[in-house]
């Protein structure tokens, strides 16, 4: 994820740090640990898209294919677990909607504040939890977990952050957490 | 409930063991089918036009979320439909191209029991287009500790990825 993403209008919760922070990177670091964009799958986990993606990658696995082995194994049909973040990629278009929306919102967030025009995700950890079904609901938000003083890289000068995206299904039950790694930047030569 | 047998338990895997490689022509359906199958609908992973002169790449390129989902693929081909996922993590290091052909080969970087009774198991994975590795991956698996035993069964309290 990298690329011009910020938004002109500032959201509520880094409005309200930045008045009460005036220094971006204070204002940046009172947010860490707060959950945020609550927001819920536009669709239920379904097998179609699961099928579809165990097509793109010739997954066999049958708890996938096959119904019996899946409820001797899982107790019924499950998702793979690295689809996760799947469920909750927006619509191409839906109806009334005017701009897509960004997921991960809180990395733009941060570009934004601490003014920093590029950014590159340097890697990304998902922990599984409890299984996801289709029918399910998710749920997710998410959280800062640190911003990183200023460091000089190879891409230019910028700040790490950690972000987590915590998926809970329609039981409260915790069924993922997604941590990713950003650096925030200010190109070396421009 | 009577399902098939576990292919891999715990106590057969040790550390240094190399996992089966998987080699893999990437083309232009792979990388668009794989993007849309992720729902991922970012012009850069089925728009050459774009890709090329926006993003400054060569071709269109696998996305994140796909390889997430070979790197799956991959781990459970080896351990058969009893072994569960844990945790994954990924670094990117080059993209993959159509043209390209992709080897995942993966090594045991170790075996262990949790206070749980859980076998776990830690694999270093990497996907190498013309030996050059594109994207690393490091998961934690958990196979059964013997035929008896199904990671999958584990609830909340017992599973500590």
């Amino acid at each position: 994820m990298s690329g011009p993403g910020t938004s002109a209008a500032l959201p509520p919760a880094l409005s309200a740090a930045l008045a009460e922070h005036p220094d971006p990177v204070e204002a940046a670091r009172s947010l860490i640990a707060l959950e945020q964009y609550p927001e819920a799958g536009e669709f239920p986990v379904e097998r179609g898209y699961i099928w579809t993606s165990c097509a793109s990658v010739e997954n066999g696995n049958p708890l996938f294919w096959d119904d019996g082995a899946a409820e001797a194994i899982t107790g019924g049909p499950v998702a793979p677990p690295s689809m996760i973040s799947v469920w909750f990629r927006p619509h191409h278009w839906a109806p009334g909607r005017s701009e897509a929306a960004l997921p991960l919102q809180v990395h733009f967030d941060l570009k934004a504040v601490l003014d920093l025009p590029e950014a590159v995700m340097t890697d990304n950890t998902i922990v599984f939890y409890e299984p996801v079904r289709p029918g399910d609901r998710l749920r997710t938000h998410q959280v800062l977990r640190s911003v990183s003083d200023e460091k000089v890289t190879k891409l230019g000068t910028g700040r790490f952050w950690v972000i987590e995206v915590v998926y809970h299904n329609q039981e409260g039950e915790l069924v993922g957490i997604e941590s990713y790694t950003g650096f925030g930047y200010r190109r070396a030569t421009s | 409930m009577n399902g098939p047998a576990p292919r891999l338990l715990h106590g057969q895997v040790a550390q240094g063991d190399r996992l089966p490689e998987l080699v893999y022509e990437v083309t232009a359906t792979t990388v668009v089918l794989g993007a849309l199958a992720s729902r991922d609908w970012r012009p850069m992973h089925h728009d050459k036009d774009f890709a090329v002169h926006r993003n400054g790449t060569r071709d269109i390129f696998l996305n994140t979320p796909n390889q997430a989902a070979w790197f799956e693929r991959y781990l459970t081909d080896w351990t058969g439909p009893h072994g569960r996922l844990g945790r994954v993590t990924f670094r990117m290091l080059g993209s993959v191209f159509p043209g390209d052909t992709m080897v995942l080969a993966g090594t045991v970087g170790g075996a262990a029991v949790d206070d749980q009774g859980c076998g776990w198991v830690s694999a270093a994975i990497e996907l190498a287009v013309a030996g050059e590795v594109k994207t690393t991956c490091a998961a934690r698996v958990a196979l059964p500790i013997g035929p008896d035993d199904n990671p999958w069964t584990r609830g909340p309290e017992r599973w500590k990825p």
